[in-house]
């Protein structure tokens, strides 16, 4: 029986040891499924490397990346990428921003209102997509036929190549604005009250109020916002792709439409990954520089605290 | 069945009676038209059986990836009399056409083996040959232990089987000297004319007989018939903009898409034929396309022309077809004409797209999905798919040559016919065949966008196409 009680601790210790493995495994597992794909494609991106020529394939260095400093498409695909983020975000935090000041108020309407703008959201950016091609349509839809009162009559939406643009950015605002709302209403609500209670008794006025009390203390806030709109806003793929492949000509050729195209159709994968690397580094600059100033924002304010 | 229908449905298939003998007889054993034709599908799967061992394979199961199309439903209708022929058993998962093809580069390149055989066009062959992805079906054709001795591969219309059939070496010759056969017809489309009716008639137009011709009658439709526009054709950043009425059309004009040299490739684009062509195609949508065009495929060039919104189309003679039928506003108003763009030029030179049947090299069931391929492309199932369903560009000669097929066409489809007759004789492809095709037309669709929306002037663009798809062929050395 001696033997028998003995192991009992050992089992104990092992298990207890073993626990913390066990718990960060599925962390493990995700990293690891990260980790595989990128670098994978690291390794084709330096391979001259088209699924339809095989006995093409060689290792050429950053041929791939070179190749794209002397490529007007490439240039052209950074120039509609940044205009594409730039003018998303922008603009989704500013109406975010003023959608958020106007529901600041914890009145029932707002809460009803918060609510019901949250819907866009809720609704898949490709399916979004879809609806604002059916009401952009010349011969049917509601929106030409508004354009049309104002006398706008051959308003061609995305099939001109002026107007793309503006037409998926219409789109991206209408899906992405509610989130920024929602993030900003949250750090409104959360303010400390004091700051605005003093400003109010001293008689500052509003836009004082607003520019050196409010913003500040948002910026937290604002920051994270801009930094997951961002991110998402240069990765663009469905809204693009499902509203006009890219086009007109290279009018909406982002990075993820551009990468795509490559494998799915032009079945050049080092092309395609290499692609997808600089779109990388693109974004681990930006989150990088986010992260950093999110962090200083918090130490300021854990300063001023 | 009764001894006497099945000996009188033996008589028909082995081609003893005349197709009014077996109709007057079987009558007369007080059997109806459709009891006698599945009496007599049942005769030709017995003697399909007869002749060679489809029962190789039984308990087999072939897992197919099919594009949601008319020609598939007509194949998954005829499911069951595969399934009697050969005891096999057939899956298949079925996509939409804007992300099939994705489906079939994502399960191939992938080396799955989870198809069996897919539908593919010639153009993805180019791809999927070199590739390493599809078996030449020579190997099958050419052995008579693997093929039915009635299979009749001679039968399929000449430039469909060499369209399916090539060597890999960019620029030579479909159907050529070391050609591999990537796939197998199965049905196909051609391009002409497809108008309403009304429209034409209340204009009092006739059909256009040529470009010029074309962009006159179409802005005047735009102008004066109340809202419809001209012509509609397909416009989005994709290669199956080139591909339909465009490439026929530029053909005509005497354009080629490449010169061929010394085993390199040069884009011809630029040339004078081209610019010649280009300026009238860009003026034509200019002035007498949808308002939208940059974003049209082939759904919407089909749906205006069967919602009465536009005058009539370039597109795919099938397409008109479809939109004559059933549930369509303009159903029974559509007519066919055939179109040779250049007016020096006397017959049309219409492209075509063939869908086909491939066999994946990663199946595990190749021999067993070549016989179901072989099903699928043989006289009996054509003629199954021509006569009772919409597979009404078949790949037979003999099919085309069926009276009952040819009746129910002429009878519920005037013009189609004789739209067919007079375009088919040099309908294939045109396209040179080489591993960049999608590169090249979806850069090509990009740079006609841009002309359209004048962005930049034909001429001014065309050059530029040219020196992008040369700089594309020079990366990949074959330029």
């Amino acid at each position: 029986m001696s033997d028998f009680a003995l192991p009992v601790p050992a089992k104990r210790w092992r298990v207890g040891h073993l626990l913390p493995y066990l718990l960060s495994l599925p962390s493990l597992l995700v990293c690891v499924g990260i980790v595989i794909p990128f670098v994978a494609s690291a390794i084709y991106s330096l391979q001259r490397y088209n699924l339809a020529f095989p006995t093409g394939r060689a290792f050429i260095g950053f041929g791939n990346y070179l190749s794209f400093l002397s490529d007007p498409s490439f240039w052209n695909t950074v120039e509609v990428s940044v205009i594409y983020t730039a003018a998303t975000v922008g603009i989704e935090l500013l109406l975010g921003l003023a959608i958020a000041l106007l529901l600041r108020e914890r009145t029932f309407v707002n809460n009803v209102i918060s609510v019901v703008l949250m819907l866009p959201l809720m609704t898949a950016p490709a399916l979004a997509s879809l609806m604002w091609k059916l009401m952009t349509n010349p011969g049917f839809g509601v929106l030409s036929w508004a354009v049309s009162l104002i006398g706008l009559n051959n308003f061609k939406w995305a099939s001109d190549p002026h107007t793309a643009m503006l037409t998926v950015v219409l789109v991206d605002i209408w899906v992405y604005t509610p989130f920024i709302m929602i993030l900003l209403l949250a750090g409104l609500r959360s303010l400390p009250p004091a700051p605005f209670e003093a400003a109010q008794l001293d008689g500052v006025p509003a836009r004082f109020v607003f520019f050196r009390v409010t913003l500040p203390m948002l910026s937290p806030f604002i920051v994270t916002a801009c930094l997951f709109r961002l991110l998402d806003s240069i990765q663009q793929f469905d809204i693009i792709y499902a509203m006009t492949q890219g086009g007109p000509g290279d009018s909406l050729m982002v990075f993820q439409v551009r990468a795509y195209l490559e494998f799915f159709q032009y079945t050049n994968v080092g092309r395609s990954a290499a692609l997808l690397m600089v779109l990388w580094v693109i974004t681990y600059f930006l989150s990088d520089r986010f992260v950093r100033q999110w962090h200083k924002l918090r130490e300021r304010r854990q300063g001023h605290a | 069945m009764s001894n006497k229908a099945r000996d009188l449905c033996n008589a028909r298939v082995a081609g003893r009676i005349s197709r009014r003998e077996f109709g007057k007889r079987i009558a007369a054993l007080g059997i109806g038209a459709a009891a006698a034709d599945g009496l007599l599908q049942a005769s030709y799967t017995r003697a399909m059986a007869a002749s060679f061992d489809w029962m190789k394979y039984k308990g087999t199961t072939v897992k197919l990836l099919l594009n949601k199309h008319p020609y598939a439903d007509a194949m998954i209708a005829d499911l069951d009399a595969f399934r009697t022929l050969t005891g096999m058993d057939v899956k298949y998962d079925i996509f939409p056409e804007d992300v099939y093809f994705d489906k079939v580069t994502a399960a191939l390149s992938s080396r799955s083996s989870q198809y069996d055989a897919f539908m593919t066009g010639a153009y993805q062959t180019w791809q999927y040959g070199p590739a390493g992805w599809l078996v030449d079906m020579n190997e099958y054709l050419h052995d008579a232990e693997k093929t039915a001795p009635d299979y009749d591969f001679e039968d399929m219309l000449p430039n469909l089987r060499a369209s399916d059939s090539w060597s890999g070496v960019p620029g030579a010759p479909l159907g050529g000297a070391g050609a591999k056969q990537w796939a197998i017809p199965w049905g196909f489309e051609l391009y002409s004319i497809s108008y309403n009716r009304n429209i034409f008639d209340r204009l009092k137009i006739t059909p256009p007989e040529n470009l010029p011709d074309l962009i006159e009658k179409a802005t005047k439709i735009t102008k004066d018939a109340g809202g419809p526009y001209g012509v509609g054709v397909r416009g989005s950043r994709s290669w199956a903009t080139i591909h339909p009425g465009f490439l026929s059309g530029y053909t005509n004009y005497g354009a080629h898409d490449f010169t061929v040299a010394d085993g390199k490739l040069k884009s011809a684009v630029d040339s004078a034929e081209s610019k010649a062509f280009h300026e009238l195609w860009v003026k034509m949508i200019q002035e007498a396309g949808p308002k939208n065009w940059a974003t049209y495929t082939w759904y919407q060039v089909g749906q205006d022309l069967g919602a009465g919104a536009s005058g009539m189309i370039y597109d795919a003679d099938i397409l008109g077809y479809f939109m004559n039928g059933a549930g369509n506003k303009e159903a029974g108003h559509i007519g066919y004409a055939p179109i040779a763009p250049n007016p020096e030029a006397k017959d049309p030179t219409s492209n075509i797209w063939i869908w086909s049947l491939a066999l994946s090299n990663f199946s595990n069931a190749k021999d067993a999905a070549w016989y179901f391929i072989q099903w699928a492309t043989s006289k009996q199932h054509d003629m199954f798919g021509a006569r009772k369903k919409d597979l009404v560009d078949p790949v037979r000669a003999s099919v085309w040559a069926d009276k009952v097929f040819q009746d129910r066409i002429s009878g519920s489809y005037p013009g189609y016919l004789e739209t067919y007759q007079a375009t088919a004789p040099d309908a294939k492809i045109y396209f040179t065949p080489q591993p960049l095709f999608f590169n090249v037309t979806t850069e090509w669709a990009a740079a006609l966008q841009r002309m359209v929306a004048k962005e930049v002037a034909v001429s001014e663009g065309l050059d530029q196409l040219a020196a992008t798809i040369n700089r594309e062929l020079r990366d990949a050395g074959i330029g």
